[in-house]
């Protein structure tokens, strides 16, 4: 057993200047963060409150067990369109009377709690980590329903929402709506498909048609109490399983559904010593570069991340641009692999092909710790068969069975983001320091790279090559890469599953690890391992 | 001689213990006898043999003296001492135990009998030479005549049960107009703990001392004093605070004093341990109470300064011995005070409280002696009187006695019921108490509420926040997931998390949030500042406020959504009690419903159903350890439903009437 050195030198130049320009990113971060408080706006905030309801982060905290966490997902969905940061949801996994649940809840002060596309694909994105990780799903249902002028882009794909609320059950993971007030029309299957729904007295409002369409419909007077009201559904339809006095009640109700659930893991607990680091996690500041050009030594993150910092490396001798090697998080075994110096070669694919192998024979979770610029270009390369290579690491990663947990740390572009597990291949978490970035190349290579292609093309045609224009292509592509490539437009994007301070690695990834472990764990068999 | 070898003492808690002891040390062998309320106390595992008495009620147990004569025969027992209360004043008793062959430690009958009625005593103690106050019996006289005798003595006048004792039956008149009801209502209470309604009415001393002689007695004609004791602090006649020597007794007065309790005690050829009661007025005047024929509960002050242990006396007094010389030849040294702890709430009328004691310890500091019925455990039970211990202290002076006493109280870790043990320390730091102006009226004139303000509301605010903190560390650790996660983690924190505590009559809501080890504070949304906190766990919060580091010891109990805290500091203890999270939302209890303050019996039930009555009016009169509380109803209305009937024991929050207000009658009308 290996503990890493700290060789890190807090006086330095660059540690002073990457900790400065981590410390702005993470202030941009949580003034944002910040934002989302609030919902859709103040003033809706205050009328919320005025109707005695409360918010929904304070029916969720309320909900928690005291003093447990909550991870909070997707908070940036949004980020930068039209539409209200977080995609008037807030979605997280918190722990319920001792039980790991995926919490979705509406924002009824963001135009009415109604789900526009982002709110679509954050939605689809909770359910499928629910899903993966065999989480039980409690919604606290208040919304308007679609968003109608997006109904083009939600009405039809918005289905899967249903189709994955019974899919869940019938994966005997149970789900639970508490409806607060609005489930109307389509929103009606939302309680309608859960296997446990609790309606709050003179509040929830559930049917599939409101008093003016059944007027339309067939001539009925009625009133929204006697056609979707709490009691009529607790009394009449049997729709509301429980008939809450209030919110509050309705809160305690689900948190005693779960209590309720037998709940129990199927992964194994916690393994090994879950101490804390040598080192602290303020150094995590200063670790990565600012500049994306400069590479750091990614066991000084592991360093302060994983339990004692203990690390055994595997191969360190082979492929060193990538370190891989066994360790523990909050007691949890992992198996790592992290990028030293940017660049993939053969050696590298070769070593993660196996290492990852090697993790699925004894079911061991991957961290995959990014900061890689991609696999090595370059004729002798090419003829070294570096596709194949490449190849054999993506396949690996593809086909690997074990959970994956996927950090962006630096950057992660290119292919080097699909071998590095990025979203695309199916980490059961994806989370990105503020600073990282990610996308098909480089601003700069990307916008070299077009210039390069415009002028052979201008050759090739007998063209004349307008230098100006170019210089103007340039700068503009890399201005757009440069605003696309951050962390928060891929996160705006639901790319990543959130942005996290890196001092909070540790314990992000030690609940990550947790709530994998609600599934069994268990690697991909059939072959034994290739060597590489 | 008669000797003992196997003594039965008919009592129970604290004083069974302290016979116990001696007894142990005399080589006795020990009989414990138990109601089924005390049937798993202390002193019944202690003692070498115990026998049942079935039933709780003391009448049903302590006070059946058949019964406890058949259990000292059943076990062999020669001797029966009746510790103080219960039977031990009774003559029959007495009588009982010599008929069946039994020692009764104790005076003869005929002692008793002659100090037990009060009016009877003061004809004697008149013939004896004793200074009394002037009074008369109104026992059978209709309230002009009661009227004319008072008028002849004067106002304010005092109206006491004959055979009483520790303030029962007894009232104060401040005029001609409160009489009727003051006699009829000391005739009641003294007929219901005494079965003997005599009562009498004697001039009042406006805030006089209290101070009493203690006297031995033997076979054979000799009596001795062993000087006064200080018991002017008393809340409702209960003496809390006793001490010797007392402050206002010369050394000439002592001996004067202790030449007039011989000659009281002489009067009735007294044997064994006995107590000469008198007031005394500011210039030294003195004039005799009463005679307590008994041990009396403050006696360790005595022993502490005359080093004697008094029931040991008692023993070789009731074996025929003549009087020991240490006894005779007894000087007093040093000084003695004690303190009396009560489950009872100083801030809310003295109400008894009842519940288990969770954690009953005090620091081992010399000089200090606990005498106590109760441990870590025990449950107070509403069937006997409240005292949970005695807490005496001895030093040279009386300055080194008083602080002794008070720091140990207020170190003492007493979690459970109420007790009065902020008041003890408030009244023992009281810069007039400290000066010896220890008059019966101290209580009067400084409020026991504010006296025995538990802590300042600054301090209180620490507590709740070391509480909370604490709680949170429980929580954690029955944590069953993600145990090691740092405490309350969020990577969007919208709020902090809250608690609210209940502190005796006010609510404190805690807020607080750990960012990255940090922990931020807040109380009724005010937050604390300069918070470090340098350590936490479940039982224990080191914390610093504002540049002071002090350790908070906490102790929870029961569920964590609705727990209970004892919180203990360098600035004192307190209790809280936790707000559920989520309050259950149950159906509001009727308008008007009147629900018993505390667990009792109902002892008068004043109106039935359909009365009309006003604002004020008593309803009924509940007996709970063995003091009389009137329900009474708060607005005007009719009564709909009386769910009490006399004999009824019922519970804290039972419901006893309902009565229909005026305008709910008109609405439903």
């Amino acid at each position: 057993m290996h503990v890493l050195n700290d060789r890190v030198d807090r006086q330095a130049e660059g540690f002073q200047r990457n900790r400065a320009e981590l410390l702005r990113d993470l202030a941009e971060i949580e003034d944002l963060l910040a934002t989302t408080l609030t919902g859709g706006g103040e003033k809706y905030v205050e009328r919320h409150r005025q109707r005695g309801k409360m918010l929904a982060r304070e029916r969720i905290e309320l909900l928690l067990d005291e003093d447990a966490s909550f991870l909070e997902l997707m908070p940036f969905a949004a980020w930068g369109t039209e539409f209200t940061v977080g995609a008037s949801l807030v979605t997280g996994i918190g722990v319920i009377e001792g039980v790991e649940v995926m919490v979705i809840a509406h924002d009824p002060t963001v135009r009415g709690g109604t789900l526009n596309p982002h709110s679509f694909k954050k939605v689809f994105r909770a359910m499928e980590i629910a899903k993966e990780n065999r989480l039980p799903i409690v919604t606290l249902v208040e919304s308007g329903g679609a968003d109608l002028p997006t109904q083009a882009e939600v009405a039809i794909p918005g289905g899967r929402i249903f189709r994955d609320l019974i899919d869940h059950s019938a994966a005997a993971v149970p789900t639970v709506a508490l409806v607060f007030g609005n489930a109307t029309a389509g929103g009606a299957y939302l309680p309608g498909l859960s296997d446990y729904v609790v309606m709050v007295r003179d509040r929830a409002k559930v049917f599939l048609g409101g008093p003016p369409l059944v007027k339309m419909a067939t001539g009925e007077e009625s009133d929204d109490e006697s056609l979707g009201g709490a009691d009529m559904h607790a009394r009449r339809s049997g729709l509301a399983d429980y008939l809450a006095e209030d919110e509050a009640d309705a809160i305690r109700i689900g948190r005693q559904i779960v209590r309720r659930m037998n709940w129990r893991k199927l992964g194994p607990g916690p393994t090994e010593l879950p101490e804390e680091p040598l080192y602290p996690a303020d150094d995590l500041l200063g670790i990565p570069s600012a500049d994306a050009k400069i590479p750091f030594d990614p066991r000084e993150v592991l360093a302060r991340i994983i339990d004692g910092s203990r690390f055994d490396e595997f191969k360190p001798l082979y492929g060193s641009s990538l370190v891989t090697g066994w360790a523990s998080v909050h007691g949890y075994p992992i198996g790592l692999l992290a990028n030293a110096r940017g660049v993939l070669l053969s050696e590298e694919a070769e070593k993660a092909t196996q290492f990852i192998q090697l993790a699925n024979q004894v079911d061991t979770p991957l961290l995959f710790l990014q900061n890689t610029t991609g696999f090595i270009v370059g004729r002798a390369y090419e003829e070294g068969g570096i596709i194949k290579d490449g190849a054999k690491m993506i396949n690996a990663v593809t086909n690997s069975r074990v959970p994956h947990l996927t950090v962006n740390m630096g950057v992660s572009y290119g292919a080097g983001n699909y071998g590095m597990c990025g979203r695309a291949f199916g980490p059961r978490f994806l989370f990105s320091w503020p600073n990282s970035k990610t996308a098909v190349m480089g601003p700069q290579q990307l916008a070299g790279v077009m210039s390069i292609v415009a002028k052979q093309s201008a050759a090739d045609r007998g063209l004349p090559f307008d230098e100006e224009g170019d210089a103007r292509m340039r700068a503009a592509v890399q201005s757009q890469i440069e605003r696309e490539q951050t962390a928060l437009a891929n996160s705006a994007r639901v790319y990543d599953d959130g942005i996290i301070d890196p001092r909070d690695t540790r314990t992000v990834l030690g609940i990550c690890l947790s709530v994998i472990h609600n599934a069994e764990i268990r690697g991909q068999r059939g072959y034994g391992v290739f060597r590489m | 001689m008669n000797p003992i070898d196997t003594l039965l003492v008919a009592n129970r808690g604290e004083i069974a213990r302290r016979i116990f002891r001696t007894c142990r040390e005399m080589g006795i062998s020990t009989v414990a006898v138990y109601s089924d309320a005390d049937a798993s106390a202390s002193y019944v595992t202690e003692a070498d043999q115990a026998v049942r008495l079935p039933g709780s009620t003391a009448a049903e147990t302590y006070l059946r003296s058949d019964l406890i004569v058949s259990a000292a025969l059943r076990v062999g027992a020669d001797a029966v001492h009746p510790g103080y209360g219960f039977l031990s004043e009774q003559a029959a008793f007495a009588r009982a135990c010599i008929a069946a062959g039994v020692t009764f430690v104790g005076p003869s009958a005929g002692a008793i009998e002659a100090m037990g009625s009060k009016l009877a005593a003061k004809a004697l103690m008149a013939e004896a030479g004793v200074p009394l106050l002037p009074g008369a019996d109104v026992t059978g006289l209709d309230d002009d005549a009661v009227r004319a005798l008072a008028d002849g003595i004067g106002y304010p006048l005092l109206v006491k049960a004959s055979a009483g004792g520790g303030g029962r039956g007894m009232r104060t008149v401040a005029g001609p107009a409160d009489l009727p009801e003051a006699v009829a209502s000391a005739q009641r209470e003294a007929a219901a703990a005494f079965g003997d309604a005599t009562v009498f009415v004697e001039r009042l001393l406006v805030d006089p001392r209290h101070i009493e002689v203690q006297v031995l007695g033997d076979r054979h004609g000799t009596v001795v004093s062993l000087f006064e004791r200080e018991c002017s602090i008393q809340r409702r006649y209960q003496k809390i605070i006793e001490e010797s020597p007392s402050p206002a007794v010369s050394e000439p007065l002592r001996r004067q004093m202790g030449r007039t309790a011989v000659a009281a005690a002489a009067a009735v050829g007294y044997v064994g341990a006995g107590t000469v009661e008198f007031v005394m007025d500011s210039d030294g005047q003195y004039y005799f109470l009463e005679m307590n024929t008994r041990l009396q509960v403050e006696h360790p002050v005595t022993e502490l300064v005359t080093g004697l242990d008094l029931v040991r006396m008692q023993l070789l007094l009731a074996q025929g011995e003549p009087m020991p010389t240490e006894a005779s030849a007894a000087v007093i040294s040093g000084h003695a005070v004690e303190a009396r702890l009560y489950a009872e709430n100083p801030r809310d009328q003295f109400l008894p409280q009842t519940g288990t004691v969770d954690t009953f310890e005090f620091d081992p500091i010399l000089g200090l002696r606990v005498d106590s019925g109760v441990e870590a455990g025990s449950v107070i039970s509403p069937y006997y009187d409240p005292m949970v211990a005695k807490v005496i202290a001895w030093a040279p002076t009386r300055s080194e006695a008083l602080s002794r006493l008070s720091g140990a109280l207020s170190r003492a870790r007493i979690h459970g019921p109420v007790t009065n043990r902020d008041l003890l320390v408030g009244i023992l730091r009281d810069p007039e108490f400290r000066a010896g102006q220890t008059d019966t009226g101290f209580l009067t004139r400084h409020s026991p509420g504010e006296l025995g303000l538990p802590l300042g509301p600054d301090s209180e605010k620490l507590h709740v926040a070391a509480a909370t903190l604490a709680l949170a560390m429980r929580k954690r650790a029955a944590a069953t997931v993600q145990e090691t996660i740092p405490t309350g983690w969020r990577n969007n924190a919208s709020q902090r998390q809250t608690v609210t505590w209940q502190v005796q009559d006010s609510a404190h809501r805690v807020a607080y949030v750990f960012v990255r080890g940090v922990v931020r504070l807040g109380v009724d949304d005010e937050d604390l500042a300069g918070v470090v906190l340098h350590g936490v766990g479940p039982d224990r919060v080191d914390l610093e406020v504002e540049g002071v580091r002090r350790t908070y010891q906490v102790v929870i109990h029961g569920d964590s959504d609705h727990c209970t805290a004892h919180v203990d500091s360098p600035l004192g203890y307190c209790r809280l009690t936790r707000e559920p999270r989520i309050s259950l939302t149950e159906a509001a209890a009727s308008p008007g419903s009147l629900t018993a303050p505390m667990p009792g019996t109902v002892v008068r039930v004043a109106v039935a159903t359909g009365d009309a009555v006003v604002q004020g009016q008593p309803l009924l009169v509940l007996e709970a350890m063995k003091m009389e509380h009137t329900v009474t109803t708060a607005h005007d209305g009719v009564v709909r439903v009386v769910a009490a009937r006399v004999g009824d024991v019922v519970d804290g929050g039972d419901l006893l009437a309902v009565i229909d207000r005026h305008d709910d009658l008109a609405e439903a009308g």
